[in-house]
């Protein structure tokens, strides 16, 4: 991850040098302009005003929203440990040897994968009530992204599982281990070592899906920065306040998601987890296929 | 399930709003993608700069914060388009995003060769990137790309919280008139079904023919 494409090759001679040196000049005009204009067009509009970007400065302000963004932390908390235990479950009955055991878990990855989000969570918040369940708006969220990311998950688990050598089932196998043996000791403290960087990396798409909470009216940031925003009427101001504390908590964990990759490619030389249909894990995909 | 035959046609014409947006969405996300993807991996410092930074802000917002600030935070600065122009903005926008990485790692795929033979030919930068590294890349990247398009078509629903008649935006319409909420609901699944299962087998066909494994 250089700053300079390694395609690059050599040195720019003293004509490439000079190219650039005007494509710099001329980016950085064009973009002066473009930051002119939009500064202009929000000063024109009075949103650069200092009336509507103070109440952001407010400790007691910040607290609301960030106390918002908690309600999103602990969503997603909950969520991931409850995808996890369905994930793992749905993977290892997928593999099982009886057809009985594996079918329904398939089915059920392939049918909640390909499903969005957000009418999963719908479904929980509206549906279930007919049923006589009366879940709450945490309850309905932390369901709706369970059940997907246990189907996605789940996928992970089993395409990391299935990556190992197939020598390593058939070794366990060879010295009398049981297929319940050679998973718990062989397979899966190997296979979790792959998947780490994928579960991480869908673990970030997990925490900005739960931002969906807002359509069932969970109390977010995003419902908070509404309440803002209509009170002091900066709505615009406050949604940036939202977006800046998501960018922040998700640069971190793709830092880390990174970490884990580069470490699990130099230590293991492992191929990447492929899982079709997810937008981070087709990124994490390309980059490490990039590298072999 | 009568409420599904009842109003087939209400859940065809949702269906075809959905494929409009996806398809359009994934065509302006395209461009811009391979335009940031250039720009990225470009020898001039400023567009790298522009570039890492449209990735790294818009690919960690929510989209739906992104939908938030575009439908009720920038009409306060008179940006303000219908829904589905809109919604096609912000998809773009995001989706954008995973393009850029996505071709960037193909990029970064291509045998150095290739480059330097471009360099040895006097080829200029984005003479080097059009006429023989991207080529190359983009057909390194077709099944991760149809990852991100599989993924769109998902996020796609967000539009339907905002106003655009999409399958979920039909169904959430649905519900507001008092409809049975598991019929609409699995009625408007299927319906995603349809089209992710075969957009799943299309990525398939295509990465046979075009695709080359490095």
């Amino acid at each position: 991850m250089t700053s300079t494409p390694d395609f690059l090759g050599d040195e720019l001679g003293p004509r490439g040098r000079r190219r650039v040196m005007q494509a710099t000049v001329v980016a950085l005009v064009v973009i002066a302009a473009v930051v002119v204009i939009a500064v202009m067009r929000f000063a024109h509009k009075g949103q650069l005003s200092a009336d509507l970007w103070r109440p952001l400065t407010k400790w007691s302000v910040d607290r609301f929203l960030l106390g918002g963004f908690v309600n999103t932390l602990k969503a997603a908390a909950v969520a991931m440990v409850l995808a996890m235990v369905i994930g793992a479950l749905m993977s290892l009955a997928r593999l099982d040897t009886h057809r009985a055991v594996g079918w329904p878990a398939g089915t059920y990855i392939d049918f909640f994968r390909a499903l969005p989000e957000l009418l999963l969570i719908f479904f929980s918040f509206f549906a279930l009530p007919t049923l006589g369940v009366h879940p709450s708006a945490f309850q309905a969220l932390v369901l709706g992204l369970s059940i997907y990311n246990g189907a996605v998950l789940g996928e992970i688990f089993r395409a990391g599982i299935l990556s190992l050598d197939r020598g390593q089932g058939e070794a366990a196998a060879a010295i009398g281990l049981t297929h319940r043996q050679s998973m718990t000791a062989v397979i899966l403290p190997q296979a979790a070592r792959r998947m780490a960087p994928a579960i991480v990396s869908q673990l970030i798409t997990l925490l900005k899906d739960t931002a969906l909470g807002v359509i069932i009216g969970y109390d977010d940031a995003l419902r908070r920065a509404d309440n803002i925003g209509s009170f002091y009427n900066n709505r615009l101001q406050a949604y940036v306040f939202v977006a800046l504390c998501y960018i922040a908590v998700n640069l971190v964990l793709s830092r880390i998601a990174h970490r884990l990759e580069v470490r699990q490619q130099r230590r293991l030389g492992a191929a990447p987890i492929e899982v079709a249909g997810v937008e981070d894990l087709a990124v994490m995909g390309a980059q490490a296929s990039s590298k072999v | 399930m009568d409420v599904v035959l009842d109003n087939f046609g209400g859940y065809v014409d949702a269906t075809v709003i959905t494929v409009e947006l996806t398809l359009l969405s994934f065509a302006v996300a395209f461009v811009v993608g391979v335009l940031v993807a250039a720009f990225r991996v470009s020898p001039v410092p400023p567009l790298r700069t522009v570039a890492t930074l449209w990735v790294e802000a818009l690919r960690n917002t929510p989209v739906i914060v992104l939908m938030y600030l575009f439908f009720f935070g920038l009409t306060k600065v008179g940006v303000s388009y219908s829904p589905f122009v809109s919604a096609v903005i912000v998809l773009a926008a995001y989706t954008s995003t995973f393009v850029a990485e996505t071709v960037r790692s193909g990029i970064n795929s291509v045998s150095r060769g290739q480059a330097e033979a471009g360099r040895a030919l006097g080829l200029t930068f984005p003479q080097l990137l059009v006429l023989v590294v991207l080529p190359q890349a983009l057909r390194t990247v077709v099944a991760p790309l149809g990852s991100v398009f599989i993924a769109l078509i998902k996020n796609s629903a967000i539009a339907g919280a905002f106003a655009v008649l999409d399958i979920f935006g039909f169904s959430k319409a649905l519900l507001n008139a008092d409809a049975p909420p598991i019929a609409t609901l699995v009625g408007a699944a299927v319906a995603y079904l349809v089209l992710a299962l075969p957009a799943g087998w299309g990525v398939g066909f295509i990465e046979r023919r075009v695709a080359i494994r490095r």
